[in-house]
């Protein structure tokens, strides 16, 4: 079989073939291993291939084929790389974890490998999750499988990458304030950001705990929902982790039901500055919504520009104490020193790059006594203004379609460049991130070749309208899923 | 000279007696372990580990609180406080800091025999840091490394007003406080061990104003605090009295030289940072649960010393001696359960039970000997079956072996001579044999009466009554006259 066979694949496809006997775990795992093998020198979507531990997974699974297959058995899935994996390096993109090999995996590996996985490989992205181009990545950056001279969207980069260019059927990133939502958009598969609780966070390396949550990147909604169901749920090793059952498919409400559901769509997600393209695709679909009898209300959420800005100093705070461990003792990279002082200076100095030390610059600002009131308070306090925002407009609407992004994949910044025109690139995506909402991107169109991103955001837990609503969507506008040939640039 | 008044504030660390970790599954268990043998992702700081908060940590720290006479705080937050430190992780350390477990409570003591009242400001819980170790048994000659085992160890920290007057004053405050948090089950309260650990803040002024607050770190043991103190006391006044500046400092104490010493390179108030841990939800204290721990509190070390001196009229000092350590109180009043003399087992207790314990180097606990037993060589004694000197090497013998009086006496043929008749024959013979003693007495010098029943408990080895072998002795001389 070759792989573009694949490209409109989901799970159950994949298990039917095992069924038939039509393919093995083993041959499914060598096709992903060719593919990225052709991909890699081109889109650089992996730090670590995992091809000699999957093989063996893989064969393990072959000479076992069960009567009643679990439902990620023999697939291969690519994982974000700050998601620990016990025995396979997680850098976080990071000098700082070059050499760092977990002892352990995250709940959601452990719950990915209990449900039949094969673990292909770590993905690239923006060192520490800082970022939304996998440029800030120390081992070099991922670029957009559908034109490399454009970033793949961050800080799930490499997640995304990898699955657009079917390198990966899915993959598992990590979102913040938008790290798996807008790399979906720019890459043209499904990003699902879940509710903050809905998936534990333990093995998870943290960025801004408050706002961390692992994402879904799939090439179809259905192998999303599958992933929810799988990676979902309850864990003891995470107290942020909502006490509540995994997600099960019978929280999606059944087509009838999705024409009964309410569209609100706020109207400061389109402003001046968002891109021509992407305002007439989103208004095209919202029309076909229309034609299909959802009705469709506008509603406000009056504080959203202030979102980012309190993002960025939530963020930072938190993550200014949440990379306080990487100081060169127990783990990790160490530059000796004449002192201890100095050997924390090295370390530190050598370990992070420029965008992470600058946000610790910033979080360590925000904390100081003297500023903790001015700054992180009032960040907290507009978060809160935030999801007030999106609890009244609820009170209006079932669910919200916005723009994923404000623009198409961007060129890589020049070096020095002002980074706030990249932090605006996450407008959008985290206001819900703020409030702790789910949300998904899914592909709406493409403008020359270039995917947009459309966002659904649902209330706390509520996946089920989230995921029926997309299902709902991608069955309406029928796009074929990528699948970027990986040929030479014509003009670099 | 003596116009200063001095003000010390103590802060306090207990180690909280729980099984596991504040925020993992490690043991606690880690005196005398291989170090970084009880870690694991979470209480190293590991990327990705999350902490999961030990309930029994809160438990006890609410217990201790209430024992404190504290307002409990319907929801605690805990909050990052965040410094560099080899010792330290994660680079922060999980604690408490505008929202504590108790506020506002206050701790009676007695202190030369006067009660006095601290108010407690707080009682909040944190995470205990690891411990940097040097060369010698686990590492070679200069280097030092860190041992992580303690790290994550749960700690009730209990902060007093800056109201206590003197060095005695500060270290009879501190034993009430460990005395209280031993009764509570909370801590073992050892300070050897570092289950206990005590700094002090101390100034000296001449004003109503409080003079310039000196931090004391480093006092390993009730004497050290009280060392410490007085030292630092002795070395403000003077610099008070010269005129010169007492700078606001961090000072340690030198055990050996007996003197603090400032530990610089940390003046001036370090920026904690402190936030509310994201990784942490708030947690709720329902009043519930306040009532159902304070209606278990058991009776605190100073009811019990009060009960001591109005029921079994003892004096404060022999109550204090008692209470102190709840097991010999136990044992006191297990003891008046069989012999009902609370005097006279004070007595024993506070003096051959003590003695036989710091000779055989052991607890009350681990002794061999139980209540009744006690009890039952006192009746002995009480109805002068045996005299009280052969009763203490009774009592040595039954530590050292387990026995029962009994078995010792039956074993050693000891039997108590209070036949008056077969006492009388001996107390002649005595007579007979020692004349110029009995004329000494006759001519009234009473030392030889005592050499007189000396010789009569040397002829009975020991085993005469020595009261009746008195009277005896008395009436018989009387007869000579």
């Amino acid at each position: 079989m070759k792989i573009e066979e694949f490209r409109d694949f989901s799970i159950g496809d994949y298990h039917r073939l095992f069924k038939d006997k039509e393919i093995s775990p083993l041959e499914l795992v060598n096709l992903f291993l060719e593919r990225i093998k052709e991909g890699e020198d081109k889109i650089h979507a992996f730090l670590f291939v995992n091809e000699e531990k999957a093989k063996d997974e893989a064969q393990k699974k072959a000479e076992n084929l069960p009567d009643e297959l679990p439902p990620l058995w023999g697939l291969p899935v690519a994982i974000k790389d700050n998601i620990c994996t016990r025995g396979i390096p997680t850098t976080c993109g990071s000098k700082m974890l070059e050499n760092f090999t977990p002892p352990y995996d995250a709940t959601v590996v452990e719950r990915l490998k209990k449900a039949g996985a094969i673990i292909l490989g770590k993905t690239n992205m923006d060192e520490f999750a800082m970022g939304s181009s996998t440029q800030t990545s120390a081992f070099g950056p991922t670029y957009n499988p559908f034109d490399r001279r454009r970033v793949p969207g961050g800080s799930s980069g490499g997640s995304a990458a990898s699955v657009c260019s079917l390198e990966a059927p899915f993959a598992l990133g990590s979102d913040t304030g938008g790290s798996v939502r807008q790399p979906a958009a720019f890459c043209g598969v499904v990003g699902l950001r879940p509710t903050y609780g809905r998936i534990s966070r333990y093995g998870v390396v943290s960025f801004a705990s408050s706002l961390d949550q692992v994402g879904l990147i799939t090439r179809k909604v259905e192998d999303a929902i599958t992933l929810l169901e799988v990676v979902s749920g309850k864990d003891d090793k995470d107290s942020t982790c909502a006490p509540y059952p995994p997600f099960g498919r019978s929280e999606i409400p059944a087509p009838e039901e999705i024409r009964k559901l309410k569209v609100g769509v706020p109207r400061e997600y389109f402003p001046s500055g968002l891109e021509k393209v992407i305002k007439t695709k989103i208004q095209e679909v919202l029309e076909k919504l229309k034609e299909e009898e959802i009705e469709i209300v506008e509603v406000y959420l009056p504080h959203t520009s202030y979102a980012l800005e309190s993002y960025y100093i939530v963020a930072a705070a938190e993550a200014s104490s949440n990379l306080a461990r990487y100081d060169g003792v127990v783990y990790g990279l160490r530059v000796e020193g004449e002192n201890l002082q100095d050997m924390y200076f090295k370390t530190r100095t050598l370990g992070f790059g420029r965008e992470v030390k600058k946000r610790i610059i910033l979080g360590t600002y925000a904390l100081s006594s003297g500023y903790y009131d001015e700054y992180y308070l009032k960040g907290m306090k507009v978060r809160t203004l935030v999801r007030q925002d999106f609890e009244e407009a609820f009170g209006k609407c079932d669910l919200l379609i916005t723009p994923t992004t404000p623009s198409l994949p961007f060129f890589p910044e020049k070096k020095g460049r002002d980074s706030y025109e990249m932090y605006l690139n996450d407008m959008f995506t985290v206001p819900s991130a703020m409030a702790g909402l789910p949300s998904l991107s899914l592909n709406c169109g493409y403008d020359e070749g270039l995917p947009v991103g459309l966002q659904i955001i649902g209330r706390p837990f509520e996946e089920g309208k989230l995921l029926g609503l997309a299902l709902f969507l991608e069955k309406l506008l029928a796009l074929p899923s990528p699948f970027p040939l990986f040929k030479e640039d014509n003009n670099e | 000279m003596s116009d200063f008044t001095t003000t010390i504030g103590l802060e306090v660390h207990c180690q909280l007696l729980t099984q596991a970790k504040m925020f993992c599954h490690c043991s606690t268990d880690y005196i005398g372990k291989e170090p970084n043998t009880l870690v694991c992702p979470v209480c190293l700081g590991l990327p990705g580990s999350l902490p999961v908060l030990n309930q029994k940590v809160v438990e006890l720290a609410l217990r201790a609180a209430l024992a404190l006479h504290c307002q409990i705080l319907p929801q605690g937050v805990f909050h990052r406080k965040n410094y560099f430190y080899p010792d330290l992780p994660k680079g922060y350390q999980i604690s408490q800091y505008d929202l504590p477990i108790g506020v506002d409570g206050f701790l009676e003591f007695y202190s030369r025999g006067v009660k006095k009242k601290v108010r407690i400001k707080r009682v909040h819980i944190e995470e205990d840091a690891g411990k940097l170790i040097h060369e010698g048994v686990f590492l070679p000659p200069g280097t030092s490394g860190v041992d992580c085992n303690r790290c994550g160890i749960p700690l009730a920290e209990v902060v007093t007003e800056p109201e206590l007057s003197s060095p005695e004053e500060a270290r009879d405050c501190l034993m009430m406080l460990r005395n209280i948090v031993c009764y509570l089950g909370v801590s073992d309260g050892n300070m050897e061990e570092g289950s206990l650990r005590c700094d002090a803040n101390i100034s000296l002024s001449s004003s109503s104003l409080l003079g310039v607050k000196v931090e004391v770190k480093n006092m390993n043991s009730f004497r050290s605090v009280y060392r410490a103190l007085s030292y630092e006391v002795e070395r403000q006044r003077k610099l008070l009295e010269e005129g010169k500046p007492i700078f606001q400092e961090t000072r340690h104490w030198d055990e050996v030289k007996g003197v603090t010493v400032s530990a610089r390179g940390k003046e001036g108030a370090e920026d904690y940072r402190y936030f509310p841990d994201p990784d942490l939800l708030p947690f709720s204290i329902k009043g519930e649960m306040i009532e159902e721990i304070k209606s278990e509190l058991p009776e605190l070390p100073l009811q019990r010393e009060e009960r001591f001196m109005t029921e079994y009229e003892l004096s404060q000092g022999e109550a204090e001696i008692l209470v102190q350590d709840k097991e010999i109180a136990d044992f006191f009043e297990d003891t008046l359960r069989d012999f009902n003399e609370p005097r006279m087992v004070c007595n024993w207790i506070t003096t051959e039970v003590f003695k036989n314990l710091k000779e055989l180097g052991i607890d009350i606990s681990q002794a061999s000997i139980t209540p009744a037993h006690l009890a039952e060589l006192l009746k002995m004694v009480d109805k002068k079956e045996i005299s009280g000197t052969i009763a203490k090497s009774v009592l040595e013998e039954m530590f050292a072996t387990g026995a029962r009086a009994r078995e010792v006496i039956t074993r050693r043929g000891i039997s108590f001579i209070s036949d008056e008749k077969e006492l009388e024959n001996i107390v002649r013979e005595v007579i007979e044999k020692n004349p110029q003693s009995v004329a000494d007495y006759l001519s009234g010098k009473e030392k030889a009466l005592q050499f007189l029943i000396g010789q009569v408990m040397k002829e009975t080895r020991g085993q005469a009554d020595p009261e009746l072998t008195k009277s005896i002795l008395i009436k018989v001389l009387s007869s000579e006259e």
